[in-house]
């Protein structure tokens, strides 16, 4: 995956997008598919990495007697790290599988050239749609991660271990800021483009076997994790 | 009397796979308002050919006229404005799985006119008609039969009104009924909707019996062409092969290799 191709690639779905964006019921369709669909796995994740991070941090705090400080903590965790990384390795292993596999058993299948032939521009009726439908869910993904994720916390923090509501709650209100919810939704958004952008590459110019589809949707989540990690590094160092 | 002129023309084709020519000089005239076999043995570029007179892929060299275009020099935009005129059937039918036997068939309505929902439901019902699955509107590809998935392909093949149908193995796959009905669609269609109709295929005998003509390719040229009697009675060795269905001639049973007894007598560490 030579970095020129897909920023090529990219090229063509940015000139293409006018256009989808006219069909606007085409991206919404899309946003279900890789949004809602992959909204069961995010959930269940959020909850159970919110009261990981809940005990966790409980344990820490606990030892520096401000355990009250949890709600902050796994706040500005969630929100600023876990939420947009983690959501974004779900999204590559769920949506960004069934994007890779669906375009590239539509190419195996034929069904690509058959637009081809029918003078539709496969890129505008099939690629675009999902790029953006990927692009638009993941910053709605990583939202309701951390918002799951903060009641998860807050289940372990206050329910179990019982740190005061009160101080789990507004020590969150005074900690966490609007630029800390930026960077959590910047990131998220980018880990988008990357995600949705490997997953619709790998798929569109998969060898047309099953082989060949096999093989682009195992490159889109080894890809799309080393992408997250490394674009992670990235953007926290910029926001620090 | 003149005959009319070709609406397809190419002469002097060249194009090569991974540096293997695959046409080395082919020349070829499609008349219209025919049926057009073009057959050979596997790996002759059949598929390929078809390819090159759509605009999938580009020649080398050669001249390559399609309805008057100049495929060495047509951009993108044209290229979709030829295909407009063209419909395609494609070997496994590739029907857009996500959508069922109408909406495939409406798309290409869709995709390129504006008319209103209830002429976009006559036009489909018609060529759903035509093709005898009228009856299996409501159904998905996955639901089909291959031949049924073919002919309702071949619907939305000519749903635009086309100039010219392509149909790539049509036969492949097909018990004899719906062999039957494909073979009698391509000349039934050919004739009342007054198209040019190109099919490719090694089904010697099913489609001798709808072709108007028959090019055969081998080694990269044209090894015969001309009416389906005159390559039943042709003495052309590559002909009497392919349509004997002798398996050595001049096209070989072996894959080109290194001398047999030599490579057997090998030690096995050797390869």
């Amino acid at each position: 995956m030579a970095l020129g191709d897909v920023s090529r690639f990219l090229l063509r779905l940015i000139v293409a997008t006018p256009r989808v964006l006219l069909r606007f019921e085409s991206i919404v369709r899309q946003v279900f598919n890789s949004g809602a669909l992959s909204l069961v796995i995010i959930m269940l994740s959020g909850l159970f990495v919110g009261m990981v991070l809940g005990l966790q941090g409980f344990q820490l705090l606990q030892r520096f007697g401000s355990e009250e400080a949890l709600g902050v903590a796994a706040a500005i965790g969630l929100v600023k790290e876990l939420s947009p990384v983690i959501t974004a390795l779900l999204f590559a292993g769920r949506a960004g599988t069934a994007l890779a596999s669906e375009i590239g058993l539509m190419r195996a299948t034929d069904q690509l050239s058959a637009m081809e032939m029918m003078a539709v521009d496969p890129i505008e009726r099939v690629v675009v749609p999902r790029f953006l439908g990927g692009v638009i869910a993941m910053p709605l993904l990583a939202a309701i991660f951390s918002v799951i994720g903060v009641y998860g916390a807050q289940l372990v923090g206050v329910q179990i271990m019982h740190v005061d509501s009160g101080s789990f709650w507004s020590q969150m209100r005074a900690g966490v800021d609007f630029r800390d919810v930026t960077e959590g939704l910047v990131k998220s958004a980018i880990f988008g483009v990357a995600c949705s952008l490997i997953a619709v590459y790998q798929g569109y110019y998969a060898v047309p076997t099953a082989e060949g589809v096999g093989r682009a949707t195992t490159r889109t989540v080894v890809s799309s994790a080393v992408m997250v990690l490394f674009l992670d590094y990235l953007l926290t160092s910029a926001f620090l | 009397m003149n005959s009319p002129a070709p609406i397809v023309e190419i002469r002097d084709l060249r194009y090569a796979i991974n540096g293997r020519p695959v046409f080395d000089g082919l020349d070829v005239d499609i008349a219209p308002g025919r049926v057009t076999a073009i057959m050979g043995p596997s790996g002759t570029g059949k598929t390929t050919l078809l390819r090159l007179i759509t605009g999938q892929l580009r020649a080398y060299s050669g001249r390559l006229i399609v309805a008057g275009q100049d495929m060495s020099t047509l951009r993108r935009a044209g290229l979709y404005a030829l295909r407009r005129r063209m419909g395609m059937l494609f070997q496994n039918g590739a029907l857009l799985t996500d959508l069922n036997v109408f909406e495939n068939v409406a798309f290409p309505l869709r995709e390129h006119t504006n008319l209103p929902e209830r002429l976009i439901r006559q036009l489909v019902l018609t060529k759903l008609q035509a093709v005898g699955l009228r009856g299996a509107a409501d159904l998905m590809p996955a639901e089909l039969s291959g031949g049924m998935g073919r002919r309702v392909a071949l619907a939305r093949a000519i749903v635009m009104d086309p100039e010219i149908l392509i149909y790539d193995e049509p036969f492949v796959g097909l018990d004899p009924i719906s062999l039957g009905v494909i073979l009698r669609l391509i000349r039934r269609l050919n004739d009342v909707l007054g198209l040019t109709s190109i099919v490719v295929s090694h089904d010697v005998h099913e489609i001798s019996s709808v072709a108007d003509a028959v090019y055969l390719l081998s080694g990269g040229k044209v090894a015969a062409h001309g009416a389906p009697r005159d390559l039943q009675a042709s003495t052309s060795l590559v002909v009497r092969q392919f349509i004997g269905g002798l398996p050595d001639g001049p096209v070989p049973f072996h894959f080109p290799a290194a001398d047999y007894f030599g490579e057997l007598l090998a030690r096995g560490e050797d390869r």
